[in-house]
């Protein structure tokens, strides 16, 4: 259950950016292979949020798809889980998107 | 259990030196500094700006008693199109929790385009780019703890594992063959207890328990504590033995030189796939507990393969911690790691 912790996290460092003023919505980019499960940081976020400049924040979670490059070839490889296997024949790929964990923006009046 | 942070209060997290017997909270510097300030003014809740009155709320002149309403002999389109120029464009358009419900909701059959332009716009909204790293302060206290591991030539070793793996078995062991060697040091992570760090003291070893508390993993401000009451000499090897868990440790840099799986043949064979973050976060896997191979129905090479095709470059080591099978090759990797990770 880190997404609690994580969640915590979203909330000190949009609280900290966001001045005294309130916030409305907040906009994170989570990535498939990132091991964050978006439906548990959003069952956090209202819990975390209560009673900070995030209380009654909307929520957006971009999810962002796996992709990998293969070390041998080069080739650019969908992936849907960390592991995968390049056309090539090759397993040594490494993830260049999929792992993001960010707060993108956040909007406040 | 506090709702705000989810920390229950019969778990403080704490550090616990058994150097000196002494325990340290981490609940003061840990990320629990959300101070639970739920008591103070609600800044929004109450007298929202706009509930300055509504012009058209009531009265619209226009809404009852038409007179033209009955029975038009000219059949023309309504041509009274008396248009109430009172445009609400609510820019704060999310969550008006007073909801003022316009009551002039009941159908106007004729289109009169009500646009009165009563703006509440106390101030307008701003959007303001962020694109920050959610886990930015621990990977910042972690690089900290690297730089300070580097700057004492410490080889740091975050040992993750499920619980019951052999992680405490494994270091014992270790510790015991190496003892003449190298100086050995240990953080110990677990949720409760003092029952590890008792059998690393057995062996002589200097070591601190960190007790998480409810937490399932540690972090780098965990660490950095652990280390400030640990005090690792120079030139000495560090294994943070972590909380028993494939998955967060796998998320929380610590400032380690590398991660080392252990993986018990007790286990299922597949777990390096069903858990692949750990596995491919990790440089050597340890598959521990080979002495029971005979009795088990454990696909040694099955697991050596999900292992390599979630980290085609993992090392694999096989070895039993209780028998001393393959722990030769276990110290040999570590001797070189050590040697080169100091060039």
């Amino acid at each position: 259950m880190h997404e609690l912790g994580i969640t915590q996290n979203i909330v000190a460092i949009v609280t900290e950016r966001a001045g005294n003023l309130k916030v409305n919505r907040v906009k994170l980019e989570i990535g498939k292979l990132s091991a964050i499960v978006p439906d548990a940081i959003r069952f956090c976020f209202d819990l975390c949020a209560k009673d900070t400049l995030l209380d009654g924040a909307i929520l957006e979670i971009v999810e962002i798809d796996g992709l990998g490059k293969c070390e041998s070839c080069g080739a650019a490889v969908p992936l849907s889980v960390l592991a995968g296997l390049c056309n090539c024949g090759s397993r040594d790929i490494i993830c260049i998107a999929g792992k993001e964990l960010k707060i993108k923006e956040m909007e406040v009046a | 259990m506090c709702t705000t942070c989810g920390c229950s209060d019969d778990a403080k997290p704490q550090v616990i030196n058994l150097q000196t017997g002494r325990s340290q909270s981490l609940l003061p510097e840990h990320s629990h500094e959300h101070e639970h300030s739920h008591s103070h003014e609600h800044p929004h809740s109450h007298e929202h700006p706009h509930d300055h009155e509504h012009p058209h709320d009531h009265e619209h002149p226009h809404s009852h008693e038409h007179p033209h309403s009955h029975e038009h002999p000219h059949d023309h389109a309504h041509s009274h199109d008396h248009e109430h120029p009172h445009s609400h464009e609510h820019p704060h358009s999310h969550e008006h929790p007073h909801d003022h419900e316009h009551s002039h909701s009941h159908e106007h059959s004729h289109s009169h385009e009500h646009s009165h332009s009563h703006e509440h716009t106390p101030q307008k909204s701003k959007i303001i780019q962020l694109e920050e790293q959610i886990l930015a302060k621990n990977d910042k206290l972690a690089e900290r703890n690297r730089g300070w591991f580097q700057g004492s030539k410490i080889l740091a070793l975050n040992l993750v594992a499920s619980p019951g793996a052999g992680k405490t078995a494994l270091l014992e062991r270790t510790i015991q063959d190496l003892k003449n060697k190298v100086t050995i040091s240990v953080i110990e992570g677990d949720q409760a207890t003092v029952n590890d760090a008792k059998r690393i003291q057995n062996t002589g070893a200097k070591v601190v328990q960190i007790n998480t508390g409810a937490g399932c993993h540690l972090d780098a401000e965990m660490l950095a504590l652990g280390l400030k009451q640990l005090q690792p000499e120079n030139n000495s090897i560090l294994f943070i033995e972590n909380v028993g868990n494939l998955v967060c440790p796998a998320l929380f840099d610590l400032g380690e030189d590398c991660k080392i799986a252990i993986l018990s043949v007790t286990e299922g064979e597949d777990k390096p796939v069903k858990y692949p973050h750990m596995f491919q976060a990790a440089k050597v896997l340890l598959l521990n507990k080979v002495d029971l191979l005979p009795h088990l129905n454990f696909d040694i090479e099955a697991c050596k393969k999900y292992a390599l095709s979630v980290n085609p470059k993992i090392r694999i080591l096989e070895v039993s911690a209780a028998r001393g099978d393959g722990l030769d090759d276990w110290y040999k990797w570590l001797q070189e790691y050590q040697l080169s990770s100091r060039n």
